[in-house]
């Protein structure tokens, strides 16, 4: 079973040197006990385009698809058995980060 | 009531529980369990008033609601999944033996009060799996629509599937804050039962503080040597036991002070002070229950409301003040104090909780009664203005009405 962690942070800061090297520790950890699918920081709402081509016409957008102060600021993916073990790790995620973690399951 | 009803009655009470349980364990599936179940208890209906009550009415409900399963699942499945449809028809397992079966509704109550899951979504999945309540029964206990309560249930079931929220009793390691999320969901079922709110509704509801009861019993057989659910099942007794002198013919709400003591259930009091003295003589530290239950213990000992042992219940509330620090454990506290130290002393320790407490009716009903005992009229009736307004339960508003109507006019 796979989870998607959202790592939700509501300021236009990166991660401090302490936070990235919390986040190293704690995604060898995951790799260490094959939690690890895939891992990624993202760059900022105001980096972002917007693409509706359901008419076939490509219409492209500046800016994130929603306007609010929180946003997603980067995401695990994880394996897990069941929800009980992703909220462990999903907890330990925020602590390492210092940002809220949104967990939801892969269907 | 024939004998039949009662027995299906019995059943329900008795088994439903435990019929969900099994069928969740082997069809890994809250959906299918609570609907087969509920299909076997109509069959049930149907069927006994011809048919005979079955000798073994858990396993007969067991057996036709795991049959109601697979008809269900056999319905469902698709065509090519001819070897798992032959599988769940040859697998028609005699239910399990009873102690497996204790374990599988500890499972559910666990699943049902999960962390993930919201504190409204928690008890109305509790009600429904666990007490064998009807959407309709559970959303009028919480003055919802029954379809908006039926939604609630069935996106939390979705969510427990979607997310796979295990079916299994939690680890040593999590199971006393587990533990305790499930006695938070019984509380606050006994809690709406006990102070039902809503203009509309009886001041006491007695179907949700028996379920609450009940619940509460099924969790201490399943975890005896659990202290705090012993406090939490002992705090119940002790409140129920004064349920029915707690208002007044009238509707209206009976303070510890006038209640007739010799109207208290003595079964229930007996029952709740063993299980108090129980948890005394383990030596364990108490929690937070267990020091509810034992300030009501004290309570319910005083034959007279002059003979209470007020020197204890404020020694209990700074023992319950250390572990929990609300502002609501210092506003019982200070109505103890009262009685120890006079109204005046009382008063400030009130006053001082202002900021956190405005907008609770309890605040200023204790505070206007306060002020009533030190004289201060027009001070006081400005405070119990401020109680009506904000209290919900409807024998409450009638005393604090009637208590702000006797003061002396200005």
């Amino acid at each position: 079973m796979q989870y998607l962690f959202s790592v939700i942070h509501d300021a236009a800061t990166l991660a401090t040197d302490d936070e990235m090297a919390a986040i190293d520790v704690f995604n060898d950890k995951l790799v260490a006990d094959g939690h690890w699918v895939f891992a990624g920081g993202l760059g900022g709402p105001t980096t972002a385009t917007v693409i509706d081509n359901r008419g076939g016409d490509a219409l492209f957008t500046d800016g994130p698809f929603l306007e609010s102060k929180e946003y997603l600021a980067g995401f695990w993916i994880v394996e897990a058995e069941d929800l009980d073990v992703a909220l462990k790790l999903a907890a330990e995620g925020s602590k390492a980060c210092n940002r809220k973690v949104e967990v939801r399951p892969f269907l | 009531m024939s004998d039949v009803d009662a027995a299906v009655t019995r059943a329900h009470r008795g088994e439903w529980a435990r019929v969900v349980a099994a069928l969740t364990r082997r069809f890994g599936d809250l959906d299918i369990a609570e609907e087969a179940a509920a299909e076997a208890f109509a069959t049930a209906v149907e069927r006994w008033p011809t048919d005979g009550v079955p000798p073994n009415p858990g396993a007969w409900l067991t057996t036709t609601a795991n049959r109601k399963a697979i008809d269900r699942i056999r319905r469902e499945s698709k065509r090519d999944d001819k070897q798992k449809e032959a599988q769940l028809l040859y697998d028609d397992d005699p239910p399990e033996p009873l102690g497996v079966i204790d374990d599988e509704r500890l499972r559910l109550i666990f699943t049902c009060c999960h962390p993930a899951l919201a504190m409204e979504t928690r008890v109305a999945l509790t009600l429904r799996m666990v007490g064998g309540l009807t959407v309709a029964e559970i959303a009028r206990a919480f003055l919802v629509q029954e379809p908006a309560m039926g939604r609630r249930i069935t996106r939390a079931k979705d969510k427990i599937k979607a997310a796979r929220i295990p079916y299994r009793v939690p680890s040593a390691e999590d199971l006393p804050s587990r533990v305790s999320g499930v006695l938070a969901v019984l509380f606050l079922v006994f809690n709406e039962g006990y102070l039902a709110t809503g203009p509309g509704t009886d001041p006491v509801r007695h179907d949700l503080t028996a379920e609450a009861i009940r619940l509460t019993r099924l969790i201490r057989a399943l975890l005896p040597d659990d202290g705090e659910v012993a406090g939490l099942l002992a705090l119940m007794l002790l409140t129920e036991a004064r349920r029915t002198a707690r208002v007044s013919a009238a509707g209206e709400l009976v303070t510890l002070d006038e209640q007739d003591r010799g109207a208290w259930d003595t079964t229930l009091v007996a029952e709740g002070h063993r299980l108090v003295r129980e948890r005394i003589a383990t030596g364990v530290p108490p929690g937070r229950y267990q020091l509810l239950a034992a300030i009501n213990a004290v309570h319910t000992h005083a034959r007279d409301i002059r003979d209470t042992d007020w020197s204890q219940v404020v020694a209990l509330y700074d023992q319950l003040a250390r572990l929990d620090p609300s502002p609501i454990v210092a506003l019982n506290r200070a109505i103890a104090v009262a009685e120890l130290d006079g109204p005046d002393v009382a008063l400030a320790a009130v006053e001082r909780l202002e900021d956190r407490l405005a907008g609770y009716h309890a605040y200023h009903a204790t505070r206007a009664d306060l002020l009533r005992r030190l004289g201060r009229s027009p001070a006081a009736r400005a405070a119990y203005d401020q109680a009506i307004a904000l209290a919900g339960n409807t024998a409450e508003t009638a005393y604090l009405t009637r208590r702000r109507d006797q003061l002396a006019r200005p």
